[in-house]
């Protein structure tokens, strides 16, 4: 580590080191979307490192229309009350009561999300303000340490969420991992310019540039149904999965987890990437990314 | 014993990265295992933090839980650090009834027992056999150990309740040593692991 915090005589909670060391318990694992109780218990029984609550899945926002917000309170109580691994649930971009109002339901993880309709089209909320860890979306490695200097302390690459098309997941973490193997090559005379294109804090640039990585966890999210998809995201280099509509708006919701669980863990073993694929029944029926318009694609949402 | 032991981290899922590091840091060979032949190969096995019920599940479904309690029983060193500390407990509190663990350590293990997220913490914890001053205890949903049998030594408190022990060859603590940048406690491990194997 490049800088070893002091630690604190009097216990300390919501440190940097406290937030991010979460995120890193979650790695080599699935989190999964989940909007009952129910099916957060199928999550579990799964292998899911953990649940992520909210209102509506993805797939389910885009045929439904309207705006997406924060899970009901109730709800979220009833996933936390339900299962023993740590509950995130997610918040519209830059709707920090949204986040306030997570914080004391007792969430683990506050995802700030792009899914939902963004409350701000100018700020993302201050996440050092929180207690609770935050996870936000990112298209590139500019988005990212943007988002990592409002206080994220976990990235996940953002995909293209219900479309069951991994196509723009592999796009932005391909993006992301491409410039940070471009920092690594930079002199330190360069890296004032790339961080003014990047438009991000000089002093995370030079932190990645060290690093070779993010300074924090990055997942992959946005578009996985099949085991094969996590597998592929995983070989990629994103640390862990996020699976959101590709689950429960699949014929068979728990042998899928189940396979998606494994295939996360033995990424880079065919033979059982092969063998978790058999007879898993239908997958979500995807969406040609192409064919969306501008205005439903919620990669662009966040800035 | 060649003073270059390898040690394996259990890598179904977790901070196995971190323990490679550290581990590397204090004088081992380290890599990752998670099939029962890479297992065979190892002199010592480091459980990592993560997501215990995921690890005992993939476990199960890997074939890797009966190789890993054989490991235990034939004495050979593991140290467990937060759902590693539940892999190598006799008993849990507050898991799920199907939860399978190596055993280990004659202890009962609360889960989450220091709280949710919000309630995690940082703290300096005095740790017996470790010199030099306290170490940075990061604990993250951590759990404690309620009660342990007579032949456990209990290494380390914080606030009243048990978070190291040791017994035999197995260590568990319910912290992250690996998120830090002292690596004194893996040094102690990889001692065990050269003089106990």
């Amino acid at each position: 580590m490049s800088s070893t915090p002091t630690t604190p005589q009097t216990p300390e909670t919501g440190t940097a080191r406290v937030k991010r060391g979460m995120a890193e318990q979650l790695k080599g694992g699935v989190i999964m979307d989940v909007v009952t109780p129910e099916e957060a218990k199928i999550a579990e029984d799964a292998g899911a490192v953990a649940v992520m609550a909210l209102e509506r899945v993805p797939a389910d926002i885009r045929k439904d229309g309207g705006v997406a917000r924060m899970s009901d309170p109730d709800m979220i109580d009833g996933i936390i009350n339900a299962v023993s691994i740590p509950v995130m649930a997610k918040s519209r971009i830059g709707h920090f009561v949204e986040a306030q109002v997570l914080q004391s339901l007792g969430v683990d993880y506050i995802d700030e999300s792009e899914v939902l309709t963004p409350a701000d089209e100018v700020n993302h909320s201050d996440k050092w303000a929180f207690t609770t860890p935050f996870v936000c979306g990112a298209t590139n490695l500019g988005e990212a340490l943007r988002r990592i200097a409002e206080g994220a302390a976990m990235i996940r690459s953002k995909g293209e969420a219900g479309t069951g098309n991994v196509v723009e997941a592999v796009r932005h973490l391909r993006q992301i991992k491409g410039e940070i193997a471009k920092l690594r090559g930079c002199d330190h005379n360069e890296l004032f310019a790339a961080a003014k294109e990047l438009r991000a804090p000089y002093e995370l640039v030079k932190e990645v540039a060290e690093l070779g990585k993010l300074p924090v966890v990055l997942f992959s999210a946005g578009g996985v149904a099949t085991p094969a998809d996590a597998a592929l995201m995983r070989q990629l280099g994103a640390e862990g999965v996020f699976v959101g509509s590709g689950i429960f708006k699949s014929g068979d919701p728990a042998k899928r987890a189940a396979a998606i669980v494994k295939a996360t863990t033995f990424y880079d073993d065919p033979k059982v990437i092969a063998d978790v694929s058999r007879n898993l029944g239908e997958a979500m029926v995807g969406i040609n990314c192409d064919t969306l318009p501008e205005a439903e694609r919620y990669a662009n949402r966040g800035w | 014993m060649s003073t270059t032991p390898t040690i394996g981290v259990l890598a179904l899922q977790g901070d196995v990265r971190e323990h490679l590091t550290a581990l590397a840091d204090a004088g081992a060979r380290a890599l990752p295992v998670r099939r029962p032949e890479e297992l065979a190969g190892v002199d010592g096995l480091v459980i990592p933090g993560g997501e215990s019920t995921t690890m005992s599940k993939l476990a199960v479904a890997f074939g890797m839980l009966e190789p890993l309690r054989a490991f235990v029983r034939a004495g050979r060193p593991v140290y467990g650090t937060c759902a590693g500390m539940i892999m190598v407990a006799d008993k849990l509190l507050d898991a799920r009834e199907d939860q399978e663990t190596l055993g280990g350590i004659d202890m009962i293990v609360r889960r989450n027992a220091f709280g949710r997220q919000n309630e995690s913490f940082e703290a300096a914890v005095e740790v017996a056999g470790i010199d030099g001053g306290p170490v940075e205890g990061v604990f993250i949903r951590a759990p404690w150990v309620e009660s342990v049998g007579a032949s456990v030594d209990v290494l380390a408190t914080y606030g009243g309740h048990t978070v190291a022990v040791r017994q035999d060859n197995v260590l568990a603590t319910s912290f992250h040593p690996e998120l830090t940048g002292d690596h004194r406690i893996h040094a102690f491990f990889v001692d065990m692991v050269r003089s106990g194997a």
